[in-house]
């Protein structure tokens, strides 16, 4: 299985330099290569698991609780401005 | 005996009849994390000012009887894996990205030990993430074997394993998302349980794969695990996985032996792929389980040689998700930080999750799980626990895997089957080879861990291999 590295990097907001793109490629084809192994198992009529616990619809009341304060929600920030997170702007006019 | 080789057990006697101050016991880890982590790097932030602090508190404490009864790890030093947050103190999961991250509240677990009076000594080292094997790809560098430095530790949860191994502190905290816990104990000499999927809060631990996630400890003697698991297990409002399930006293059963106990020995674990001497080993241990009476039966999981395949799908996949909040918008730096096997995880989880690919890869691996989860259901009607090696090699030399992904993940072949069904596996010392520690794994049925705790506890007490401690 051949992997589109650049594709699947943009996808993961990675950025990589052109040698890792190589490096990965042969990596990730690699272990792609390994799992195909699981076209060996029959799995028509087999239901999926996606969890263990056999729990559903875990509900809690909804009642407020303590919070983070404005400040400690801000305590590991690097760009922050009037007390708001900073990003970078996603419109342009 | 030097008051950091305690036991949890023996500390807490001592402590009680005030034979030794909990500040006492304290300095005696802080001074061997002083002597030796220079050259083991097994922790990444030492809390010796907090933890002296706790330490005189709980021994103002300890002066109450009924205090020292209801709190039970009152004055004891743990070491917490550094995925645990800790408000107040830096909590980096052994990655640039969160290298100066101050978490605002305390994960679940952390709050239980403290409330049990435990001191905070420090944050372990560890795979980034919790990724990896070997302990090797931590930022900080590798945690090494105390039993060899040149040789690998065992990951993720290296720095827990060899800081109980190394006696830098009574216990540590863990978490076993496909063995992390499990290889690092068998690799120190050390006592390790991955608990139940679901016995133990998540809620703030730094997540790796969450339907995998299973948040346990390390620690001298199985004895001391069950107490250990006293404190941590119980369901908990913040983590929905959390299972209802009353928590029972986890020592009740240590002393009933495992006379007429139903052991497997499951056969697709004990090939030749296993190293030869890991073998024989392991054999020797089935005597030794047979002479304490206990009936032994070979089973079969024939699903197991498909267990890394569907792990490496499911497992990145879930990691890709995690990993995508991490923007160093909030908190900590930006994507460019991500080390190498963070990359490839998040990519290949990216890729098995992506629109064309879903079906042939995450769809056919979640099928894939329920066989294997079939496979443990149909031997727990036949046996009552399962034995099996840990990892199917011995410790190797530091380096030695590194540029190659696949041999690495296959270290982790026999125990990852167990996340995927989300049973419980206790891992316990059976000796050394060459000098280097070789363990075995004890798996049982969802919420069995009563019963791993007894047929362990059963086994120790006839072998203590526990006993013999690293040169340092």
């Amino acid at each position: 299985m051949k992997i589109n590295v650049p594709h699947v990097a943009k996808l993961a907001n990675l950025t990589l330099k052109p040698e890792e793109e190589k490096k990965f490629e042969k990596q990730l084809s690699d272990i792609l290569t390994y799992v195909d192994k699981l076209k060996e198992v029959d799995t028509k009529n087999v239901e999926t698991t996606s969890q263990v616990t056999g729990l559903e619809n875990v509900m809690r009341e909804d009642e407020p609780t303590p919070s983070l304060t404005q400040d400690e929600a801000l305590s590991n920030v690097k760009n922050q401005h009037n007390g708001l997170f900073k990003v970078k702007a996603i419109l342009t006019e | 005996m030097k008051l950091n080789e305690l036991t949890i057990k023996e500390a807490k006697g001592g402590l009680k009849s005030k034979k030794f101050s909990s500040v006492e016991l304290t300095k005696a880890c802080l001074e061997q994390i002083k002597k030796h982590n220079k050259d083991l790097n097994a922790f990444i932030t030492v809390t010796e000012k907090e933890a002296l602090d706790s330490a005189r508190k709980a021994d103002d404490l300890a002066s109450q009887d009924q205090v020292l009864e209801a709190k039970s790890l009152l004055g004891i030093p743990i070491a917490l894996k550094d995925l645990f947050s800790t408000k107040g103190i830096k909590t980096t999961a052994a990655s640039n990205v969160l290298k100066d991250y101050i978490p605002q509240y305390d994960a679940a677990v952390v709050k239980k030990i403290k409330d049990a009076g435990a001191i905070i000594i420090g944050k372990t080292n560890c795979d980034a993430w919790a990724h990896g094997s070997s302990g090797e790809n931590s930022d900080f560098g590798p945690t090494k074997n105390p039993w060899d430095k040149e040789y690998v530790p065992g990951g993720s949860s290296s720095g827990s394993a060899v800081s109980v191994a190394s006696d830098m502190c009574i216990a540590s905290t863990g978490t076993d998302t496909g063995g992390s816990i499990r290889l690092p104990a068998s690799f120190n000499n050390v006592v390790g349980l991955k608990p139940t999927y679901g016995r133990v809060s998540r809620y703030g631990i730094i997540a790796m794969a969450s339907s995998l996630d299973s948040i346990g400890h390390f620690t001298k003697t199985v004895e001391d695990s069950a107490l250990f698991f006293n404190v941590t297990a119980g369901q908990d409002k913040m983590d929905a996985t959390t299972l209802p399930n009353p928590v029972e006293d986890f020592t009740k059963d240590l002393n009933k032996g495992i006379k007429g106990l139903k052991i497997g020995i499951p056969k697709e674990f004990v090939t030749s792929d296993l190293d030869n001497e890991a073998k024989e080993k392991f054999e020797e241990t089935v005597k030794t389980f047979a002479n304490l009476g206990a009936e032994i039966i070979e089973i079969s999981l024939p699903y197991t040689e498909y267990g890394i395949a569907a792990y490496y799908i499911i497992q990145p996949s879930e990691v890709s998700s995690n990993l995508a909040r991490y923007d160093g918008i909030r908190y900590g730096n930006d994507r460019s930080y991500f080390g190498d096997e963070a990359k490839r995880r998040i990519m290949l989880g990216t890729f098995t999750l992506s629109s064309g690919y879903y079906d042939a890869y995450y769809k056919k691996a979640m099928a894939v799980r329920t066989l294997i989860i079939k496979d443990f259901n149909d031997a727990f009607q036949k046996v009552d626990a399962l034995i099996s090696p840990v990892c199917p090699t011995l410790p190797w030399k530091l380096g030695e895997k590194i540029n190659d992904p696949i041999k690495m993940y296959m270290s982790d072949v026999l125990t990852v089957t167990a996340n995927l069904a989300g049973i419980p596996g206790l891992s316990l010392p059976i000796g050394f080879i060459d000098g280097l520690p070789v363990g075995m794994q004890i798996l049982g049925p969802q919420l069995s861990e009563v019963k791993l705790f007894q047929i362990g506890y059963a086994y120790e007490q006839a072998t203590q291999w526990r006993k013999q401690k690293p040169a340092l």
